[in-house]
């Protein structure tokens, strides 16, 4: 069905700062997330979790918690009918580390467990109290293994293996041209190295899932789940049952940010057993403490970049080594390291690139899926890299930045020719230079540093480009269904998942635009996997183009059967009839709208009357994609998105604290849809960048997490944020059908960067490791405290205090 | 306060206006007799150590994280959750300006926030934006960025004071 010209070029209802479609219930408190949901009957399940982060499992004993009371059932890996693992990409995360001959098969042994966070058994019972109370009755034999935590120490050959086949989870490179000739030709070459840390998503609500049996040996299961066919293929998988057997619905999502995928799989697998195994409805929810420790992070790197300049100033050659902790499985890793090695060399012409990433095993908690998906350290790396080299060219970073990236038509590193779109980066740097004023405080302040002074001003840059979607990694493509009711109001449902970013908002706007009603007369149901085709994850900022673009259609198809009827009505062809906010009318090619007396409730109406199929499946696949595993060349995503980011900052001399005073983001992130929704996902994109940058670290030591809750993992809070201005560039993008992209993640990818350029600006210090705590602000360095709690350290622990390096 | 068999405490409180009489354990807290007894569901559970605000509720007129909040201190007290401030089906304007100025994302964080919002407003009508970011700076948000809560909190006030 034909989106038509009228609709792309100029929409009606797009771009304007709609309230969320479920807004409502999230402010009267009536929205049910899934811990405010019961079932009658429904009995609750914990996990008893690893004692250590590497060990085998020589005995399991759990008669004992049987007869405690109250308890209904104890399952180990012995119980699991199926598939015993699970995983995205490669299926070796157990549901349940077992005994020896519990099952599993070579290289995935099932027998021992590799981070603390690994479940040992599973235990439900009336009460929750009396399901924690009967996890201490379990007996857990383990014969403690060597335990690895650098992810490079892991892929040395005498490591310890976290895993039978090795310690190497993935290896990606890309060989664009050939680096040895281009370094010939360098001028200068700059050869840095740098590190990023393993962050919490910090979704403000913790898992939860509630599981029930249903006929047929199968499940429905509701649950904070973010990506639900995946969950579904794990659960059908883990119950040996086939995939109508299982139904997954989402309830109202309070945050993930790429964070409820693997660890809400293996949570709804378990709880999907114990209801299995009890016939009756189990819910499973984690205390904070539970989360933290079970949920999977952001991946910290290790990035060795080497740049070329030539005597012109512009990128000869590239080179860069980049290692990734995949902590104790794959979960993601092969995904995210994927867009690392698309996007490392950052968005500027270089004609000799090559790049390896490779992620590696640890006994660490895993890392998976974070907003930006392997983009914010490779950005942080190659933007604080540029930076520097623009100062050392004797140029500001804003200047030398738009002298070296990418325009239309150019090749990027994997040899995809940018077309087919506006590549817009120099349009959007040139607008956030003019809107922050950068050049000239750049040289202001940069002057500034020569005197000595308590408070330093600075100002610093950063910017990207990105693939949109899933690109090469794989199936892309989405569906969302329409149904208008014979009183005109409207139902959608989508593949897509809300998380709270949206997504029904935008999927819904788009909808709302096609039909021609306001947004306040559509209802957008949760996502369940029983009554949508599988559209992929929810995931790479593609729900607005991809779920969007299938309302676009659906949409579409109604819209010209309700035209038929109503040209019928008004006596007008229907290429003359235009809806528009609810009212049916005529239009012109230059958009204007005549509306006639007929609304769109009344034709839906007769259109019911008439016996017209009211509803429609849309459809949205994405353009074509490719890779080349070898040489790492391919057209790597279908489209790309823009943005720049600017921080202004003080820091203070005395102590390194470094004030965010003000803040810039300007992004292309094709049509906007809803100003509203995008600027939200703006500021919080931005936040947790500044997060990521100045405050964050989930520290581990030894496969022990030094944080369980957020006494201890500090995250911005409304002090630590500074005002955000948000422009917007808009190219409609031919790749999305209403010229939508995506958004999201780009926000998230490069606040660091700036902020980190920006102190110094204010410095003249390069801080290559983050996050840029008082101390490496202050002396260059990190210090690291003690694993004791605060708590224990006020009973008469040690010091809380040590430097590290300084012990032995 | 009577003492009652098996550890059982009666309390009598005020929520949302309606006087409640229940028997609770002495360690039970606010939090879970609103949630588990009175199925008050908008008050969110996020760490239960006082840090993340999502179970904020107004206590005889001040903010507290009612996770750390025994329900026998609230004997006698009157207590505000988020499902006490509509009246008669109007929103309250907190909750207007929240859903106008896009301060509502995952919405896990929101109920709180009202919460603070509105005793921060019951005690300083016409709040600076500092002003606000001190009161909201106990309830964390990881969507928003806190701008839009800033912006509503501060439109509320603004549309309150004019009316």
């Amino acid at each position: 069905m034909m989106i038509g010209e009228k609709d792309k070029d100029r929409p009606w209802l797009l771009g304007r700062p709609e309230p969320r479609v479920d807004g409502l219930g999230k402010v009267t408190g009536e929205a049910r997330f899934t811990d405010d949901l019961d079932e009658v009957g429904q009995v609750w399940g914990v996990v008893l979790r690893a004692a250590h982060p590497h060990a085998r499992i020589v005995s399991l004993d759990v008669e004992e918690a049987r007869l405690a009371p109250g308890v209904v059932a104890v399952l180990t890996a012995r119980d699991i009918p199926g598939n015993p693992f699970v995983g995205g990409v490669v299926q070796d995360q157990p549901v349940l580390a077992g005994t020896a001959g519990a099952g599993g098969g070579a290289g995935h042994d099932l027998d021992r467990v590799r981070m603390l966070g690994d479940g040992v058994a599973l235990v439900a019972a009336e009460t929750e109290a009396q399901a924690r109370d009967a996890l201490g009755l379990i007996r857990v034999g383990y014969e403690p293994l060597p335990v690895v935590t650098d992810p490079r120490e892991a892929l040395r050959p005498e490591s310890p293996l976290v895993h039978d086949r090795g310690n190497l989870v993935v290896h990606h490179g890309v060989r664009h041209g050939d680096p040895a000739v281009g370094f010939e030709y360098a001028h200068r070459v700059y050869e840095r190295a740098y590190a990023t840390p393993r962050i919490e998503h910090a979704y403000l609500e913790p898992e939860c899932v509630i599981a029930r049996p249903v006929e047929g040996g199968g499940v429905e299961v509701v649950g904070s789940i973010q990506n639900l066919f995946s969950t579904r293929r794990a659960v059908a998988s883990v119950l040996g049952v086939p995939l109508n057997r299982v139904r997954i619905r989402h309830a109202v999502l309070g945050g993930s940010f790429g964070g409820k995928d693997d660890v809400m799989t293996v949570m709804a697998c378990r709880a999907a057993l114990l209801a299995r195994a009890t016939g009756r409805p189990v819910k499973m929810v984690n205390t904070r403490e539970e989360s933290m420790l079970e949920s999977y992070k952001r991946h910290p790197y290790f990035l060795d970049y080497r740049a070329g300049v030539d005597r012109d100033g512009n990128l000869c050659a590239m080179r860069m080594d980049i290692v990734a902790d995949a902590g104790a499985y794959a979960s993601m890793s092969p995904f995210v390291t994927y867009r690392s090695v698309v996007q490392a060399a950052g968005p500027y012409r270089c004609p000799h690139v090559w790049t390896d990433v490779r992620a590696a095993y640890t006994n660490n908690p895993y890392t998976g899926a974070m907003r930006g998906f392997g983009s914010p350290q490779v950005n942080f790396a190659i933007e604080c890299l540029v930076d520097e080299i623009a100062e050392d060219q004797g140029l500001d970073p804003l200047t030398y930045r738009r002298r070296i990236v990418f325009r239309d038509g150019d090749v990027t590193p994997t040899g995809q020719r940018l077309a087919g779109h506006r590549v817009s980066l120099d349009e959007v740097l040139a607008r956030i230079g003019d809107a922050s004023g950068f050049v000239d405080k750049w040289w202001r302040y940069r002057a500034a540093r020569e005197a000595p002074a308590a408070f330093r001003r600075g100002i610093g840059v950063a910017c990207s480009y990105r693939g949109v979607s899933l690109g090469a990694e794989g199936v892309d493509a989405a569906a969302t269904f329409v149904q208008v009711q014979p009183d005109g109001s409207v139902i959608v449902s989508s593949g897509v998942t809300d998380m709270g970013q949206g997504a029904q908002t935008a999927v819904a706007q788009c909808a709302a635009e096609v039909l021609g009603v306001p947004l306040d007369r559509v209802v957008f149901l949760n996502t369940d996997t029983s009554r949508i085709p599988d559209s992929g994850p929810t995931v790479a900022s593609r729900g607005t183009i991809m779920g969007g673009s299938a309302a676009a259609d659906a949409a579409a198809q109604v819209r010209a059967r309700m035209l038929e009827v109503a040209a019928d009505l008004l006596g007008q062809p229907v290429k003359n009839l235009v809806i528009r906010e609810g009212l049916v009318g005529t239009g012109g090619a230059e958009g204007s709208f005549v509306p006639s007396r007929l609304t769109f409730a009344d034709l839906a109406g007769e259109c019911f009357r008439r016996g017209v199929a009211l509803a429609a499946l849309g459809w949205f696949r994405a353009p074509p994609t490719s890779w080349h595993e070898e040489t790492g060349q391919g057209i790597a995503y279908f489209t790309y998105v823009y943005g720049a980011n600017v921080a202004e900052v003080v820091v203070d001399s005395g102590t390194g604290r470094v004030r965010v005073e003000e803040f810039w983001s300007v992004h292309d992130c094709g049509r906007v849809v809803n100003r509203l929704g995008a600027e939200g996902q703006v500021h919080g994109g931005v936040a947790m960048g500044l997060g990521y940058g100045l405050l964050e670290e989930f520290e581990v030591e030894q496969g022990v997490p030094k944080a369980s809750n957020f006494d201890e993992y500090l995250i911005p809070t409304a002090m630590d944020v500074p005002r955000m201005h948000v422009e917007f560039v808009e190219n409609p993008d031919p790749a999305g059908r209403l010229g939508q992209k995506s958004l999201g993640e780009p926000t998230n990818e490069i606040a660091a960067p700036a902020v980190v350029n920006a102190i110094a600006n204010a410095t003249g210090r390069r801080i290559r490791e983050i996050p840029a705590t008082l101390e490496q602000v202050l002396i260059g360095r990190r210090l690291t405290r003690s694993g004791l709690r605060g708590s224990e350290v006020a009973r008469g622990g040690e010091a809380s205090c040590k430097v590290r390096g300084e012990e032995g | 306060m009577k003492q009652l068999p098996e550890d059982l405490v009666s309390i009598r409180l005020t929520v949302n206006g309606v006087v409640r009489s229940l028997d609770v354990h002495p360690g039970e807290t606010l939090l879970e007799v609103l949630r588990g007894r009175l199925r008050l569901t908008g008050t969110k559970r996020g760490c239960e150590v006082g840090e993340c605000g999502a179970c904020t509720v107004v206590l005889d007129g001040r903010a507290v994280n009612s996770c750390l909040v025994l329900a026998v201190q609230a004997d006698g007290a009157e207590v505000l959750t988020v499902e006490g401030l509509a009246r008669e089906g109007a929103l309250h304007p907190l909750q207007r300006a929240f859903l106008e100025h896009g301060a509502v994302q995952c919405g896990f964080c929101t109920p709180g926030m009202l919460m603070s919002a509105h005793a921060l407003l019951a005690q300083d009508p016409s709040p600076t934006p500092d002003a606000v970011r001190r009161a909201i700076a106990g309830n964390l948000c990881r969507c928003t960025g806190y701008q839009a809560i800033v912006d509503a909190v501060l439109a509320a006030a603004g549309e309150a004071n004019s009316s």
